[in-house]
């Protein structure tokens, strides 16, 4: 195996090591899908009419149009998270040695990513399978084509998190980055209401939420669970990937990026 | 690989903070197999200087040069050659002494396979071997700093970098943390660059650089530094007139 493999497994695996010791997280990071599905969409279906719009060809319940939703929130949630543990990291040292190390620190922080986004993807599978119990389910090839959505999707939020851990000198109060980011980009979206819907409150609004990459990665695992490709979500998730990837790669570079302004 | 006759070369590093110069000027060479004590009070620039030497960041001027490899023009090969100690544990509590170890081998490019072996050999040699299999957390502090100068040295680095590694430790622990790395650059032929703010660790036959405000102050053997005074007295001297 070369250097560049072994490293990336390792770090995989540090992750999912530390993540099963931390039963607590998955326990929240099902809970937290859950609770909207069952009960915000319960209370929520009779206020909002859908219409049929791609990818559904007929009616459908509030709570299948929201899974996909529900899915990206997961991914949105163990980006940030990822991101808290990545200054956690800095702050308890182990960033030190990631970035001491002899591989070039753009491969090291790529394989964080990836680690990252394989423990999101265990736990949309682990929703996805609870939401089944609930009656919501999808077709055995939806099951299977989410799985790429979820890896770019994944790797877009992850980025941004690792973008956030970057640039943002403290982030030990979730709080911030709940008003600051995940609200805004969740709720800015379509992952609870389709944009058209949007639009009769306002165009502003629904011009915000049609340019949010998390609207893209939400329609891109929506359009994946239906079994369809939206290649335009596809290519904007791509796109935000990229930018966010080489603004945290400099950020972490060690003559250009914030990582210079700290002492620690 | 460990001939070259310059262990580590530090040339005219300077380095500021925004406006707060940190170092201004540093120069040092140790040649290799060297054991060097890098002496200065607190917020002297040890940490800073560690900082550029471990490339956390890239100096404003002058030049590191590991092994005769320069760090800026080469930093794989030249990072490859270097195990370093953080003044802060570099832990993960949660994982066993031997997962953190394969972890840190994985970073430097060392298979399971191969690390294993290596694993054992150098928990052996800082008398930790048993203690493989336990959680982290369950250790001491002592055990811990060895742990962590066990896993510096899996890659075969030619130069050892430790940033204050005996903070907090009771004197006892401290003595033997001082010994053992001691015995190893003396067996092992590796430069060691050991930084503390604690005068009692460093040896009569040691190489000593004291740096205070930036700057050197005193580089040479300590015996000759401190000639008939003890050390402490003299680092006192030589930091005080700083400041004053």
């Amino acid at each position: 195996m070369n250097r560049a493999l072994i490293s990336l497994v390792a770090i995989v695996q540090r992750e999912a090591l530390r993540f099963v010791g931390q039963r607590g997280r998955f326990l929240a990071a099902l809970v937290r899908p859950m609770v909207w599905l069952v009960v915000f969409a319960a209370g929520f279906r009779a206020a909002l009419g859908l219409s049929i719009e791609p990818p559904y060809q007929t009616y459908i319940t509030y709570e299948v149009y929201i899974v996909p939703g529900l899915c990206g929130m997961v991914q949105l949630f163990n980006g940030m998270q990822s991101s808290l543990s990545l200054v956690y990291d800095r702050e308890m040292g182990s960033m030190r040695l990631l970035l001491t190390s002899p591989l070039p620190r753009w491969w090291l922080l790529f394989c964080k990513l990836l680690a990252g986004t394989a423990i999101s993807i265990a736990q949309v599978y682990a929703f996805l399978f609870l939401a089944g119990l609930f009656g919501i389910s999808f077709s055995w090839s939806g099951y299977v084509a989410v799985l790429p959505a979820l890896v770019i999707s994944g790797l877009m939020l992850g980025s941004l998190g690792l973008l956030l851990s970057s640039t943002i000198r403290q982030l030990e109060n979730f709080a911030g980055v709940m008003n600051f980011v995940i609200f805004p980009m969740f709720f800015l979206s379509t992952a609870l209401y389709p944009l058209w819907k949007m639009a009769e409150a306002s165009t502003l609004l629904r011009d915000i939420c049609a340019y949010n990459p998390f609207t893209h990665a939400v329609e891109l695992i929506r359009f994946a669970l239906h079994g369809e490709f939206n290649a335009w979500a596809l290519l904007w998730v791509v796109l935000s990937f990229a930018i966010f990837l080489a603004a945290s790669v400099r950020g972490y570079d060690p003559a250009r990026g914030m990582i210079r302004r700290r002492a620690g | 690989m460990r001939q070259e006759s310059s262990g580590l070369s530090v040339s005219g590093l300077k380095h500021s903070y925004g406006r707060v110069q940190a170092l201004s000027g540093v120069d040092f060479d140790l040649e290799a197999g060297a054991f060097c004590a890098l002496l200065g009070p607190n917020g002297a620039g040890k940490s800073t200087l560690f900082s550029l030497l471990t490339r956390l960041f890239v100096p404003d001027a002058g030049s590191v040069r590991i092994g005769g490899i320069d760090l800026a023009a080469n930093p794989g090969n030249a990072l490859a050659k270097m195990g370093v100690v953080f003044q802060q544990p570099t832990l993960d509590l949660d994982l066993s002494v031997q997962q953190n170890m394969l972890y840190y081998a994985a970073l430097h490019g060392v298979g399971k396979r191969e690390a294993k072996p290596r694993i054992g050999a150098v928990l052996e040699r800082l008398g930790m071997a048993k203690r493989a299999g336990e959680k982290v957390r369950s250790l001491n502090g002592g055990h811990r700093r060895r742990m962590e100068i066990a896993r510096a040295l899996l890659h075969e680095p030619s130069l050892l970098l430790l940033d204050e590694p005996t903070v907090g430790l009771d004197i006892e622990t401290r003595r033997t943390i001082t010994d053992h790395v001691h015995q190893l650059a003396a067996e092992e032929r590796l430069t060691v660059l050991w930084a503390t703010h604690l005068a009692d660790e460093v040896n009569d036959d040691d190489r000593l650089v004291v740096i205070n405000d930036g700057t050197i102050v005193a580089d040479g053997l300590c015996k000759d530094i401190r000639g008939n005074q003890t050390l402490l007295q003299v680092f006192a001297e030589l930091t005080a007139a700083k400041v004053a």
